[in-house]
């Protein structure tokens, strides 16, 4: 089997955020999280629910009707916090505050994007990941232009029980939040990117310990599930490229935005 | 028993301009496109719109008949970003309550119970309490001490919901994958319209579907129309899926000529040909690219 692609590194790094997670709803947005979920429960985390992106919860062959979640359901799920949702973010902040609304000033914004959807509920009810496919200085910014998912520093009283981003996966590498005063970490990089490299990539000063461990490769039966049964057709490979190219801002924010759904 | 029945135009007759209008459906997802087509034939405006927006959002702003939205948010779905919104906003044209997705329905659910407001974990330590909204937070009277957003119920004068079947008394039922909120729209509104696919007569909704589609109930109805293809681009399953091309077209088209070429006619029959003649060029085209 040929050696695994960047894209693959960041699907086995999505599921990661699953490991441990026991019997509840993995809810991701966007392609190479779903992928990342749904390898975790064919994998080490067979107890995960999923559903077909609508009102469906679905079995492991990703078809057989297993439950019935419409939207309103859905809400109580993420409310009673049975639930780990991957979100994307148009920004992201040192602290983990997330922007999926607008970019300027909300009240005319310059860019209009999806609105906050439900990224306000699931930060203060349950456990969100975030997914960025393109690592760059206008994601990872110092301040983000509006909170839609909350950060570590504005987490009100009573929901610091609930609240805990477990992890963001770039394309250039996994970060967490386990510094001393929960400020953005590397945690790992995908083989063949530098320390120097995140740094110029990322906004804001990230705190990065003295010897960073690399992403861990995908083992060859997780390889083969994702070439034949999960993406025989390289959907993932469209979305994130190795040698990332310099990205036209304008496509960019609306690629982030199209992975950004909060609350299904 | 009260025959509710009425024609598209005969909604429009009891609105007026400056009204609280809720609209069901999600995204671009069974929304009551022919009511609202039937607005923007109408000089109703100055609206304030209560959605989980798509393109109904999106026809009405482009169209400057929304004052003031209540949404978490405006999608085509398969086209992420809602571009009529967008361009809306971006030129400050769209005076905006923007609440997270768990607090619009606590909302409607506010409203249907005739409460002030409900509480709920969402909003505090977000940007949605501090955008000039007027949100309130409220304490817990118990031990816990925890506050909450205390999100203001969502009455709405008038509200618009497209279902698969209904009868003529305003049953209303739903038969794809999901009932969206618009039960709780029909509830939370003064009066509420239900234009439907098919009208049948009422021992025909439980035929050949069980009774748990049955999900609006004549007492919170006030009109039914008959409407087949009133969904039209969004999706209205089993009945029929999204028009994609046509939604692209939507989205990629200018808005005045998008306007005139589908939206200049008397009534929805125009609308209806104009589509289909629309589909036919379309198929042409594509037949000769190949």
């Amino acid at each position: 089997m040929t050696a695994a692609t960047r894209a693959e590194y960041c699907v086995v790094a999505c599921a990661e955020v699953w490991r441990g997670a026991g019997e509840i709803l993995a809810a991701p947005m966007g392609l190479i999280p779903s992928l990342g979920a749904r390898l975790a429960r064919r994998t080490f985390s067979p107890d995960l629910l999923l559903t077909d992106g609508e009102a469906t919860l679905v079995g492991t062959d990703g078809t057989t009707p297993e439950g019935w979640l419409p939207y309103r359901a859905h809400l109580a799920l993420v409310m009673g916090g049975k639930r780990h949702v991957m979100m994307g973010a148009s920004q992201l902040d040192r602290y983990g505050n997330q922007n999926i609304s607008c970019v300027g000033d909300w009240t005319r914004p310059a860019r209009q994007l999806l609105g906050v959807r439900g990224a306000p509920v699931n930060s203060l009810n349950h456990p969100v990941s975030y997914w960025i496919p393109r690592h760059a200085p206008r994601v990872f910014v110092e301040r983000v232009d509006m909170v839609c998912g909350v950060g570590y520093d504005r987490v009100p009283a009573g929901a610091e029980r609930f609240h805990r981003i477990v992890r963001v996966v770039s394309d250039l590498g996994v970060f967490d939040f386990a510094t001393p005063d929960r400020t953005m970490r590397l945690a790992s990089l995908h083989p063949g990117v530098t320390v120097e490299r995140v740094a110029a990539a990322t906004g804001f000063p990230l705190a990065v310990g003295d010897d960073v461990p690399y992403t861990r490769d995908p083992t060859a039966a997780e390889l083969r599930l994702i070439r034949e049964v999960l993406d025989p057709a390289g959907a993932r490979e469209r979305e994130v490229r190795a040698s990332g190219p310099v990205s036209d801002p304008v496509s960019d924010s609306a690629d982030s935005a199209d992975s950004a759904s909060g609350g299904s | 028993m009260g025959d509710k029945v009425m024609s598209l135009d005969g909604v429009i007759g009891r609105l007026r301009s400056g009204m609280t209008l809720g609209i069901g459906g999600w995204g671009s997802r069974r929304k009551p496109m022919a009511l609202i087509r039937a607005v923007l034939r109408s000089g109703i405006g100055d609206l304030t719109v209560v959605s989980c927006g798509g393109p109904d959002v999106g026809l009405l702003a482009a169209a400057g008949r929304i004052r003031h939205l209540v949404a978490p948010f405006a999608t085509l779905d398969s086209i992420p970003l809602e571009p009529h919104f967008r361009a809306a906003r971006e030129r400050g044209a769209l005076g905006m309550t923007e609440l997270d997705e768990a607090m619009f329905m606590w909302g409607l659910h506010a409203a249907a119970h005739r409460l002030p407001f409900l509480p709920v974990r969402a909003g505090l330590g977000s940007d949605v309490m501090r955008l000039g909204t007027g949100l309130r937070t409220v304490t817990s009277p118990y031990a816990d001490g925890e506050e909450f957003a205390a999100v203001p119920a969502l009455r709405m004068d008038a509200a618009f919901v497209h279902l698969n079947r209904a009868d003529r008394l305003g049953n209303g039922q739903y038969l794809g994958p999901d009932p969206y909120f618009d039960d709780l729209f029909c509830r939370a509104a003064d009066t509420a319209y239900l234009s439907c696919e098919r009208l049948v007569g009422t021992a025909e909704l439980t035929k050949d579907a069980p009774l748990q589609t049955l999900l609006v109930s004549r007492l919170d109805v006030t009109g039914v129309v008959e409407a087949p293809g009133g969904a039209h681009f969004t999706s209205c399953a089993p009945d029929h899926a999204r028009d994609e091309a046509f939604q692209r077209l939507y989205a990629t088209t200018p808005w005045d000529d998008f306007a005139a070429r589908f939206l200049g006619g008397a009534g929805e029959y125009d609308y209806r040909r104009a589509v289909r003649t629309w589909h036919e060029e379309h198929a042409r085209q594509q037949g000769a690219e190949r």
